[in-house]
């Protein structure tokens, strides 16, 4: 059995007509994580016992013909920043290096139920802090298509670890792009659903405002498929909505005649000529499937990294001053005083990124700088939004690239925080705006790096976005 | 730096101050691009808003048990006769 081009409906459709038993696959999906996870460092942890005990109910309920569920034996990985009960969840941070949660979040807890099989948790940057992995306090990720090369962040592990096969489709979170950025550099599918479609409950926060949990699959399908099963309204997060979810993988018929596309000219003149050439011929196959093309605006984007940049290290900053060595993480043991055991439990245990975000968040929240930056920075995300309603009453959906350029070598942008935060401008606008986005793999440049090409559309029609990444894959890509 | 850094309970040392000083300048050079665009008459957004229905993100108010205390306190570093344990707060 070879679980690395596996798909959701294959392992349906193999267990269901007994050709293997979920416990082998299972087996057979921790044996290859082990001898093939330390080439990439994707995977932090293996949870070989709680996958071969949902295997095993899997078996049991096929054995006696219950009906399985969505993710019937489906070998998952879950991003370091969502708790797992019972299973350590670091976070990608030294603070939390000791931490077993006690509770699973509720995405956790939904797949669970679909019968999914929880392989291991995935490295991510520090606080999912990050654009290349490499905050990470467990080591930087490799990318499986070039181990010279950084995975993208900030779930770099959850994407390394479809492209490279040790899981079958992953959850990850995305601020700013964390979600779309990696698949895109690992070439596979990632997701960010609507703000409050997936319920946060359980995700580590970050910046509250802009945090969702996404998905990844190595098929639109399969990241589709996932993202079903977590969505819809928790009561254990207000913030989660109570729209109906779609049945999305059923409506993927590969018919986007009459799909308006906008592309805004902002985010094509930046790009390094070969990935914005790759996404441009992925546009031509759209409009080839029968997809109309035209030209919008979105005139705030080049203001989006400054906004964006305010607005989360702000909430970032006071997300983060709840790890102070009190109630959950490691505390730095030479300290007289109270006081003392805050600032020595933050500045040993965070990483510089963490630190950066601290600082500036703090700065810009701090008494007289409050108008000038984070107010402001609201009131450019009302911008930001607005921009998007505009191009959204001419088009059902806008087509860009996902990221300037493809995966930078390790260490490239590292000493550079800046050139790291504009990498992130074709991303963060979603996030702001808080509409769906997703990246479809769009080809490979002359290097072998994969591209990926972004879709954003209205609020909680991811089923729109879906649809056009299906036909386009059904179409064969750019290849 | 060193004031923010103390309202951050973070403690920086001489070479973290030295960089953090420079990276910050820089980021917030970046940040005053801001003040090209004139939002004397827009509202500021806190939150992502969409059509809902009244009420539709409040739960049922039903009492639910909360974590057990030997739960709640097994990933403090310190804990004793069912509290967290910290450094002494009061000079005697």
């Amino acid at each position: 059995m070879d679980t690395r081009a596996l798909t959701i409906g294959e392992i349906h459709e193999g267990l269901s007509a007994k050709k293997f038993s979920a416990v082998e696959l299972a087996s057979e999906a921790l044996r290859f994580a082990e001898t093939e996870n330390p080439k990439t460092n994707a995977l932090l942890r293996l949870a070989p016992e709680r996958a071969l005990a949902a295997a095993e109910q899997v078996d049991r309920k096929i054995a006696a013909g219950e009906p399985l569920g969505s993710l019937a034996g489906v070998p998952i990985a879950v991003k370091d920043v969502i708790v797992t009960k019972g299973l350590t969840t670091t976070c990608g941070s030294r603070l939390l290096e000791t931490f077993v949660p006690p509770y699973d979040a509720t995405a956790v807890e939904r797949l669970e139920q679909a019968g999914a099989l929880l392989i291991g948790k995935a490295n991510c940057d520090e606080f999912a802090m990050g654009s290349s992995n490499e905050n990470s306090a467990f080591g930087p990720v490799r990318n499986p298509h070039a181990p010279d090369r950084v995975p993208g962040g900030s779930s770099g592990g959850s994407a390394a670890s479809v492209a490279q096969g040790t899981s079958v489709v992953a959850l990850g979170s995305d601020t700013g792009g964390s979600v779309r950025q990696p698949a895109s550099f690992c070439g596979v599918v990632g997701v960010t659903p609507t703000y409050g479609r997936v319920s946060r409950y359980g995700l580590v926060a970050f910046a509250s405002s802009l945090d969702h949990i996404g998905t990844f699959g190595r098929t639109v399908k399969d990241a589709a498929t996932l993202l079903k099963t977590i969505a819809g309204r928790d009561p254990a997060d207000s913030t989660s909505a109570a729209a109906p979810v779609p049945d999305y993988p059923a409506l993927l018929d590969g018919n986007i005649k009459g799909v308006r596309i906008g592309l805004p000219k902002e985010y094509f003149q930046d790009a390094v000529s070969e990935t914005a050439g790759l996404v441009t011929k992925g546009v031509k196959v759209l409009e080839k499937l029968g997809a109309t093309v035209k030209e919008v605006n979105l005139p705030t984007t080049e203001y989006a990294i400054a906004c964006y940049y305010i607005i989360c290290t702000a909430e970032a900053s006071a997300n983060l001053a709840r790890y102070d060595g009190v109630r959950y993480t490691t505390r730095s043991p030479h300290s007289e005083t109270l006081s003392d055991m805050y600032r020595n439990t933050r500045g040993e245990g965070f990483g510089a990124e963490c630190k950066r975000r601290i600082m500036l968040g703090t700065y810009v929240l701090s008494a007289g700088y409050y108008d000038a930056y984070y107010l402001k920075a609201q009131k450019v995300r009302t911008l930001i939004a607005q921009d998007f309603a505009d191009a959204f009453r001419e088009v059902d959906a806008i087509v860009t690239p996902v990221s300037p350029f493809p995966a930078f070598k390790l260490g490239e942008k590292l000493d550079d925080p800046m050139q790291m935060y504009l990498s992130d401008i074709y991303t963060i606008t979603c996030d702001l705006a808080g509409i769906p986005g997703m990246s479809v793999p769009c080809g490979k440049t002359a290097a072998g790096l994969p591209v990926g090409m972004q879709i954003l559309t209205r609020h909680f029609d991811e089923a729109g976005m879906f649809r056009i990444a299906d036909a386009f894959e059904r179409a064969g890509g750019v290849d | 730096m060193r004031y923010v850094a103390d309202l951050a309970n973070l403690r920086l040392d001489g070479e973290e101050i030295v960089r953090m000083q420079k990276d910050l300048d820089e980021i917030l050079t970046h940040i005053d691009k801001l003040n090209e665009l004139d939002t004397s008459n827009v509202q500021p957004m806190a939150q992502v808003l969409y059509e809902q229905e009244e009420g539709a993100t409040l739960r049922a108010d039903i009492e639910q048990p909360p974590l057990a205390n030997d739960i709640a306190l097994a990933n403090a570093p310190l804990a004793g006769s069912g509290c967290f344990k910290v450094p002494k707060v009061i000079e005697r």
